[in-house]
């Protein structure tokens, strides 16, 4: 067991400076820099079991979570990780206030801009929003969820999640990304990501809920839940908007448990050991059985929480050293 | 009573009504061209003129652009139609027909009678008007197509407001035939392409945009063609976007049916790979297509399938455009772009100049019966002189179009305009030339 003192050390070794100015997309990087970003996250994650948890590596730095959605648990996510590391995190409530009064993205953003922040952390319900930010502020970037687009950081904080409990060859491993895929920006940013590493990786979903021509995204793409879950090694579940569930893309809640739904039944088709993650938040009984979820010997779900604050934190320190390189 | 001439010598006088292209000068005189002659000066010096040398740039007949929207009435910060004229102006466009979309919409003759009038008096380019097809754009009670006919309506259009009420549809087109009013209709299914953003495919869902499959347009015209077709209307396809759509108006004109369609020329120019990095400049509305749809339009326009090319102008605010893609206004102004982007087909699709030109001018022309948009004694003095290999590059800042959302800023195209002349009045002179 190592001490603080050699933690502390540890991530000052491993820290390294951010490739981009931004973080928008899960295929800004490259194989070598995910897996520095993720080595960092290790040491993050070590570290943050430790009774005191806080650094002073963002010492002076403010850190706006501009959240245009509600997000509980990526924002505290974000604020935890902002706030490990010494800096300023400052909670922008703009749902509703500004969008009401006709401002645009971009006026919100420049005014965000003349409060000088160092990083911005947004998430939008419009596809391409934090990129249209990231043209228009001064300051780095994270995209914590644009629209349908992507989620990079949850697809990061998946990446590191799959390592810690499959072990560094991540990339042998066989997943099926199950559920709503068309409205989802957790599937699109993993897809691309776990592609990269070299698994394979299949989708399942109800023909309604796979977007089109996604044949050509280059996973096996299955509408039958029990054949697509053959031989996985993970199965990660996506939440299904309730709102989608009355007849407008699937029939009924029932029928989509019936046929698209984690159970212990279904999840015995895939491998020996095979693992299960959600983004959350779930909706159990609609896309997975609590007897799954709660299930430690398969569930990772509370792993990938544990793992988002340090993923997170591995994203803002290594923003920042980049700012302290270019100095 | 005559006032003083305009010749223009040297020039390459092209006339796609005619498919002439070759050396030629004119004297323009009182509104129309009192001579025209196939060699490079006049055989006998006309009298009280002004000579202007052309230099061997392409003469031809000012640019009839159906499809333009300015903010006027309702939304001047948008564009007036001062502004919209001198954009046509320098962009050689000396016709402009524009769009009922307005606040309040142009669904009775008044509208149309102020719209005239107030483009007359700007002095400019020809500033002509389509009516509403139904009141209020809502596609519910027909419009008054008669008196708007009588007022000068030129065309009967709800522009972006699809008609899906295929009994409304039907009637406008029933009582138009009284007037033998043109009918323009968006070819697009309602349901299908309600809140997209783009077309359907792998890029739309790789980029997480709400899209609409492409065969929402096939689908759109099919009722449209079936209903001009049993009703006998004259039908304009307002703007034809894809290879399916395209087989589906060969196959019906085939068969008879009275229609014509039109073509935007950023439909001609860009495809949805143009979309890539979410710039939202390239929010059109039909949204931009495949490659392999761009081409197919192209040879449209080689074949004649297509009737005119639109600039389809529509000035958004940047408040419109400052906005995630899928939330941004669609649209791109086009009026001071158009010959340019023609000329494109020019340069890179090996179209001659007839040809290219044919859409923006006879094509148009006759669909509207305009007696403009040809060169020839008598003929109306609308002209445009251009160099159609001198560079250019887009730069929206500098546009004179009020709003400056144009989908071809940063482009580097071939075409400028030297010289524009309405109604024999020089209404732009470039000032380099």
């Amino acid at each position: 067991m190592t001490g603080p003192h050699d933690v502390s050390q540890e991530i000052h070794a491993r820290l390294f400076p951010f490739p981009r100015a931004h973080l928008l997309t899960s295929s800004d990087l490259a194989r070598p820099d995910v897996d520095a970003l993720l080595d960092l996250a290790d040491a993050f994650l070590d570290f943050g079991r430790q009774s005191a948890k806080s650094l002073d590596l963002l010492r002076g730095r403010t850190l706006i979570n501009l959240f245009f959605e509600n997000s509980t648990r990526t924002q505290g996510s974000f604020e935890i990780a902002g706030k490990r590391l010494g800096a300023d995190v400052i909670n922008m409530a703009v749902g509703a206030s500004s969008v009401a009064k006709g401002e645009t993205l971009i006026d919100t953003a420049a005014t965000l801009a003349s409060m000088r922040p160092d990083l911005l952390v947004v998430r939008h319900w419009g596809s391409g929003a934090a990129d249209l930010l990231s043209r228009k502020v001064g300051c780095s970037v994270i995209n914590a969820g644009d629209g349908q687009h992507e989620h990079p950081t949850q697809a990061l904080l998946d990446l590191l999640t799959l390592r810690r409990a499959f072990g560094p060859d991540v990339g042998s491993l066989k997943i099926a990304i199950c559920g709503d895929i068309q409205h989802s920006r957790v599937a699109r940013s993993n897809v691309g990501l776990l592609q990269a590493m070299g698994c394979e990786v299949r989708l399942i979903a109800p023909p309604t809920l796979l977007p089109g021509e996604v044949d050509r995204w280059g996973a096996k793409v299955f509408t039958d839940m029990v054949q697509g879950i053959q031989d996985v090694d993970v199965v990660m579940m996506l939440r299904l908007q309730r709102e989608r569930m009355n007849g407008g893309y699937v029939p009924s809640m029932r029928e989509y448990f019936r046929f698209w739904g984690l159970d212990a039944d279904k999840l015995a088709h895939a491998a020996p050991r095979a693992k299960v993650m959600h983004p959350g938040p779930m909706n159990r009984g609609v896309e997975i059985d609590s007897s799954v979820a709660d299930d430690p010997a398969v569930s990772l779900i509370a792993d990938q929480v544990e793992a988002g604050v340090a993923l997170r934190m591995a994203v803002l320190a290594s923003l920042s050293e980049r700012m302290e390189a270019s100095r | 009573m005559s006032g003083r001439g305009l010749a223009l010598i040297n020039a390459r006088l092209v006339d796609p009504a005619t498919g002439y292209d070759g050396p030629g000068c004119l004297v323009a005189r009182d509104g129309r061209i009192e001579a025209i002659e196939f060699q490079p000066s006049f055989s006998s010096r006309p009298e009280d003129v002004r000579v202007i040398d052309c230099e061997g740039a392409v003469l031809a007949p000012g640019l009839v652009d159906l499809r333009v929207k300015t903010g006027e009435p309702g939304a001047e910060t948008r564009e007036t139609l001062r502004s919209a004229a001198d954009a046509a102006a320098s962009g050689g466009v000396t016709t402009l027909v524009l769009q009922p979309d307005t606040h309040p919409a142009v669904d009775e003759p008044a509208l149309i009678d102020f719209l005239l009038r107030r483009g007359r008096a700007l002095d400019s380019v020809r500033i002509l008007a389509a009516g509403a097809l139904t009141q209020g754009l809502r596609g519910e009670a027909l419009a008054e197509i008669g008196l708007m006919s009588e007022a000068g309506a030129v065309y009967f259009t709800d522009v972006d407001h699809l008609i899906s009420d295929s009994r409304v549809l039907r009637r406008a087109m029933t009582y138009a035939g009284a007037f033998d009013a043109l009918i323009a209709h968006r070819p697009d299914d309602a349901f299908l392409s309600q809140g997209a953003a783009a077309t359907g495919g792998e890029l739309a869902s790789r980029m997480g945009l709400p899209a609409a499959p492409a065969i929402a347009e096939r689908m759109g015209l099919e009722r449209d063609l079936a209903l001009a077709e049993s009703t006998g209307a004259r039908l304009l396809v307002d703007q034809v976007t894809t290879a399916a759509a395209l087989e589906v108006l060969k196959r019906a004109r085939g068969a008879g049916v009275d229609a014509a369609a039109t073509v935007s020329i950023n439909h001609l120019c860009f495809n949805e790979f143009d979309i890539a990095d979410y710039r939202t400049f390239m929010r059109l509305d039909p949204p931009l297509r495949p490659e392999a749809d761009r081409l197919a339009l192209i040879e449209a326009v080689r074949d004649g399938v297509i009737d005119a090319i639109v600039s389809a102008h529509t000035p958004v605010p940047a408040e419109g455009k400052r906005l995630p893609f899928a939330e941004a206004e669609p649209g791109s102004v086009g009026l001071e772009t158009l010959l340019a982007g023609v000329l494109t087909l020019h340069h890179e699709a090996g179209l001659s100049l007839v040809e290219c030109l044919r859409p923006v001018t006879s094509g148009p022309a006759e669909l509207i019966g305009l007696e403009a948009g040809r060169l020839g004694e008598g003929a109306l003095a609308d002209l445009v002189l251009f160099d159609p290999d001198a560079p250019i590059v887009v730069d929206s800042d500098r546009l004179i179009s009020r709003s400056n959302n144009s989908c071809f800023d940063g482009r580097r195209l071939q075409g400028r305009v030297l010289l524009t002349v309405a109604e024999g009045r020089i209404v732009w002179r470039d000032a380099e030339a």
